[in-house]
């Protein structure tokens, strides 16, 4: 079964990416959505939670989220790909279930 | 000086999760009408808050990042930053907006507000303040 993870939090302020990253099974796909695109910004200290997963792990990050908070895609982690509502249209129905970690 | 207080302001949210950030600035740009003396702190998350080139024109939320330039002509102009949060994220002060406010008692020249502050000297100023409000 695939599944598709959604994370709204920043990784700096809570450690729902890290619970996320525990207890997704390998092949997953993580997108992060609103505040959780810190999270894929790199050169941060806690850049390594995505380094360490990715992989194992599909991310995908939501480009006008990281577009509101005025993040460069230049900067994100090297491997994550950045989508756009479409594109989290077809995550929904490629994978069999979401998981929204709140 | 009269009986004006010295207010902090401690900013530890990044802007548009949740509302706390456009709350704050609401707050201190209403205080800032009652002649006291206001400063803002931004650590953690809050950081965030000042990033350049924000452009919300895609998640229908009012960008209300470009509100905190107007800070300076409100007399607020003591911003600190808290140098390990920004450091934290990978972020120096070139990340974020160029704050700046103009000193009437020399003729108008253009100052920086921002002051990036490492968490030891933010924990003095704390202890300076009337009041502190955290959001």
């Amino acid at each position: 079964m695939s599944i598709l993870h959604t994370v709204n939090k920043s990784t700096y302020e809570r450690d729902t990416l890290e619970a996320c990253v525990r207890l997704a099974a390998k092949g997953g796909s993580v997108l992060l959505i609103e505040d959780g695109v810190y999270s894929a910004m790199s050169g941060g200290n806690k850049s390594s939670v995505i380094e360490n997963a990715k992989g194992d792990l599909s991310f995908y990050v939501l480009g006008p989220d990281i577009k509101a908070r005025g993040l460069s895609e230049d900067r994100l982690i090297d491997g994550i790909k950045v989508i756009d509502y479409k594109g989290f249209v077809e995550l929904t129905v490629s994978n069999d279930t979401v998981s929204a970690w709140l | 000086m009269s009986d004006a207080k010295k207010f902090m302001y401690i900013n530890r949210k990044a802007p548009y999760g949740t509302i706390y950030a456009w709350e704050s600035l609401e707050v201190v740009l209403i205080g800032a009408a009652f002649d006291q003396e206001v400063s803002l702190a931004f650590v953690d998350d809050g950081v965030y808050q000042l990033m350049k080139g924000q452009d919300t024109s895609e998640v229908g939320i009012k960008n209300f990042s470009p509100t905190y330039s107007a800070l300076g002509d409100y007399d607020v102009n003591k911003i600190y930053i808290e140098k390990e949060s920004l450091e934290a994220r990978g972020l120096t002060l070139d990340d974020l907006q160029h704050l700046v406010w103009e000193d009437e008692d020399e003729d108008w020249a253009e100052k920086d507000s921002i002051r990036v502050v490492t968490s030891a000297e933010l924990a003095e100023l704390f202890d300076t303040q009337d009041i502190v409000l955290s959001f």
